[in-house]
C-alpha cells in the first residue's frame, strides 16, 4: 500500500516537474510568469486525445503531434504576446504577465470551441496493463510516464549543463546584455526558450491525459497554478528546484488523499507556497540575492 | 581601423553624446579620458552596439557597421569588456571563458584556452568556481580573459582598473600592453589617466558629451590643461 502510493506520487510528481520546468525556463530567461503555459499544456493533452482516441493512431504519433503543435503555439505566444512588449520603453513590467493571462483565457475558450466542454477520455492501448511485484501493483502507464519524464529531465539538464547552446541559454538567462556582447543572438534564444518550454508543456499534457484518462478545457488553469506554486517552492528560474518541487508536490498530494482528507488535495500546493514564503522566500534552491534577474 | 563620426546618442530624450568623432589606428592603444558622467561609457556602448546612435556613422575596417547588434559586431571583431565587468556570476570560471569563444568556429580555441589559463593562473586554480564568488580583481581578470577568448581585432575596455588595488592595477595595465603586442587594437576608458596615457599612443578628452581635446598620448601628458584636470597636477 505504502509503496503503491509512493509510486503514484512519483508518477504525478514527475508530470508536475515537467510542467514546472516549462515555467521555470521562461521565468529564468524572460523574467516573466507565463500564465498561458497551463493552457498550452491543455492543448497538448487534447492533441493526444485527437490522435489516439479520435483517430486511433499510435501513442508515439500523439507525442510527435503534441510537440509540433505546442512548440508552434509557443512560437506564436512569444512572437505576438511577448515580443511586442519587450524593449518598449515605458511599458509596465506587469504588461507581459497580463498579456499571457489574456492568452490563457483565449486558449481556454478556443478549446471549448474546438473540442467541446466536459471530460474527454484518453485511451491508451496499455491502460489496464499492470505488473505484480510481490503484493505491489504497478501500472504500465505509470512506468511509461516516469521513464519519459526522467528522459526529459536528464536531457534538459545535460543540454543546459554541457552543450554550447545550453550554456548560451543560461548566459541569456543571467544577463541579456552580457550574452549579446559574447556573441549570442539573444532574440533567437528567447524565442527558443518559449518554444522549448511549450513543447515540454505539450508532452506533459499527454502524460496527464494518460495518467487520469480524462482531459478537459479547464485542466490548464489548475495545472498552471500548480506549476507556479512549484517554481515558488523550488526557486524561481531554478531547474533543479522545478524537478524536486514537482516531486514533492506530487507525493504530498498523493499522501494527503490516502492519509488525510482528499478535499485538501488541491490546497496542498498553495499551503506549500505560504509556508515556503514564510520560511525560505527564495525557494528551496533559489539564491538569496538573485543577480540572475535584470 | 575604427572611424566614428558625428555621433549623437540619447537616453530617452536626454542627449548624452554630441557630435562625437574618434579614430583608432590599427595596432594602437587609444584612451578616452573624461570626468564622471562625461559620456565615456555611452561612447563604448555605442561602438559595441548596445546603444544605437540617433545620428552618426561607425566604420570598422572600412565597412559601415552603424546600428548592428553587439553579437553581430563581435563577429566583425569588436569586443567590449563593460564597466563593472559583467561576468556571468552563476556560471563557472571555465564556462565564462568558454562563452568568450562562443562565436568562434576555428580549431585554436583549446590552444587559446590553455594560453589564457597560463597567463591567469588564478583563473586556472578556480576554474570550477562560480564567477560570482571571485573577488573584484579576479572578476576583472576573468572579464579580460574572456574577451581575449573572443579573439577580437578591436578590444574595448571600460575602466578595467576601477576599484582595484594599485598592484592589481599595474598588472592590468601590463596585460593591456601584452594584448596589443599580440596584434589586438585597444580602445580604453580610464580614470587612471596617467597610467593609461603612458601605455597609449593617442588620447581623447570627453567633456559633457563632446570631444574637447585630442592628441598623441605624449602631448596630452604634458598639456597643462589636461595635467590640471585629469592628472591631478597644479600648474
Ligand atoms: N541608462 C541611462 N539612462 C539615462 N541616462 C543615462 C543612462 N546611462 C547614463 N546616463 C547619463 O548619461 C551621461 C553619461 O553617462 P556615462 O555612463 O556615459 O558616463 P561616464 O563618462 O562613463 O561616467 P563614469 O566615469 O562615471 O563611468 C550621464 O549624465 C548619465 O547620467
Ligand atoms: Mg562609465
Amino acid at each position: 500500500m505504502l509503496i503503491e502510493q509512493l509510486i503514484n506520487g512519483i508518477t504525478l510528481g514527475s508530470i508536475y516537474a515537467i510542467v514546472a520546468l516549462g515555467f521555470t525556463l521562461v521565468f529564468g530567461v524572460l523574467g516573466i510568469v507565463n500564465m498561458g503555459h497551463g493552457e498550452i499544456f491543455m492543448f497538448g493533452a487534447f492533441i493526444g486525445v485527437l490522435v489516439t482516441t479520435t483517430f486511433g493512431l499510435p501513442l508515439w504519433l500523439a507525442f510527435l503531434a503534441a510537440i509540433i503543435v505546442t512548440a508552434f503555439m509557443g512560437y506564436l505566444l512569444e512572437r505576438f504576446a511577448l515580443r511586442p512588449l519587450r524593449n518598449h520603453q515605458g511599458s509596465n513590467h506587469l504588461a507581459p504577465l497580463i498579456s499571457t493571462i489574456g492568452v490563457s483565457i483565449f486558449l481556454e475558450n478556443l478549446s471549448h470551441h474546438l473540442f467541446g466542454p466536459g471530460n474527454h477520455p484518453f485511451r491508451t492501448p496499455f491502460a489496464e496493463m499492470s505488473i505484480e511485484i510481490g503484493s505491489v501493483t504497478v501500472y504500465l502507464v505509470q512506468i511509461v510516464i516516469f521513464v519519459i519524464s526522467l528522459i526529459l529531465m536528464a536531457a534538459l539538464s545535460f543540454w543546459l549543463g554541457k552543450t554550447k547552446a545550453g550554456k548560451a541559454l543560461r548566459a541569456v538567462a543571467e544577463n541579456l546584455e552580457t550574452a549579446s556582447l559574447l556573441g549570442v543572438d539573444t532574440k533567437k534564444y528567447i524565442t527558443l526558450t518559449v518554444i522549448l518550454a511549450s513543447a515540454m508543456g505539450g508532452i506533459a499534457g499527454i502524460l496527464v491525459g494518460m495518467a487520469f484518462n480524462a482531459v478537459t478545457p479547464q485542466m490548464g488553469l489548475s495545472m498552471g497554478l500548480k506549476g507556479l506554486a512549484i517554481i515558488i517552492l523550488g526557486g524561481m528560474g531554478n531547474v533543479k528546484g522545478a524537478m524536486v518541487g514537482g516531486l514533492i508536490l506530487g507525493l504530498a498530494e498523493t499522501f494527503i488523499v490516502v492519509y488525510g482528507d482528499s478535499g485538501y488535495r488541491d490546497a496542498i500546493a498553495f499551503i506549500a507556497i505560504i509556508v515556503i514564503l514564510l520560511v525560505r522566500p527564495q525557494g528551496l534552491f533559489g539564491q538569496k540575492t538573485s543577480d540572475v534577474r535584470r | 581601423m575604427l572611424n566614428v563620426s558625428g555621433i549623437n546618442a540619447f537616453y530617452g530624450k536626454i542627449q548624452v553624446l554630441k557630435n562625437v568623432g574618434l579614430h583608432v589606428e590599427e595596432g594602437s592603444i587609444v584612451t578616452i579620458l573624461g570626468a564622471n558622467g562625461a559620456g565615456k561609457t555611452t561612447t563604448m556602448k555605442t561602438i559595441s552596439g548596445l546603444l544605437k546612435p540617433k545620428e552618426g556613422k561607425i566604420e570598422f575596417l572600412g565597412e559601415d557597421v552603424t546600428g548592428l547588434r553587439p553579437d553581430q559586431l563581435l563577429r566583425k571583431g569588436i569586443a567590449l569588456v563593460p564597466e563593472g565587468r559583467q561576468i556571468l556570476a552563476g556560471m563557472t570560471v571555465m564556462e565564462n571563458l568558454e562563452m568568450g569563444a562562443y562565436h568562434r568556429k576555428d580549431k585554436e580555441i583549446e590552444k587559446d584556452l590553455e594560453m589564457v589559463l597560463a597567463r591567469f593562473p588564478i583563473l586556472k586554480e578556480r576554474e570550477k568556481q562560480l564567477g560570482g564568488t571571485l573577488s573584484g580583481g579576479q572578476q576583472q581578470m576573468l572579464a579580460i580573459a574572456r574577451a581575449i577568448m573572443s579573439k577580437p581585432k578591436l578590444l574595448l575596455l571600460d575602466e578595467p582598473s576601477m576599484g582595484l588595488a594599485p598592484l592589481v592595477v599595474a598588472d592590468i595595465f601590463n596585460i593591456i600592453k601584452e594584448i596589443r603586442e599580440t596584434g589586438t587594437t585597444v580602445l580604453l576608458v580610464e580614470q587612471n589617466a596617467r597610467q593609461a596615457l603612458k601605455i597609449s599612443d593617442f588620447g581623447y578628452v570627453l567633456e559633457t558629451g563632446k570631444i574637447v581635446a585630442e592628441g598623441s598620448a605624449a602631448d596630452l601628458l604634458t598639456d597643462s590643461r589636461i595635467k590640471e584636470a585629469y592628472l591631478g597636477v597644479k600648474s
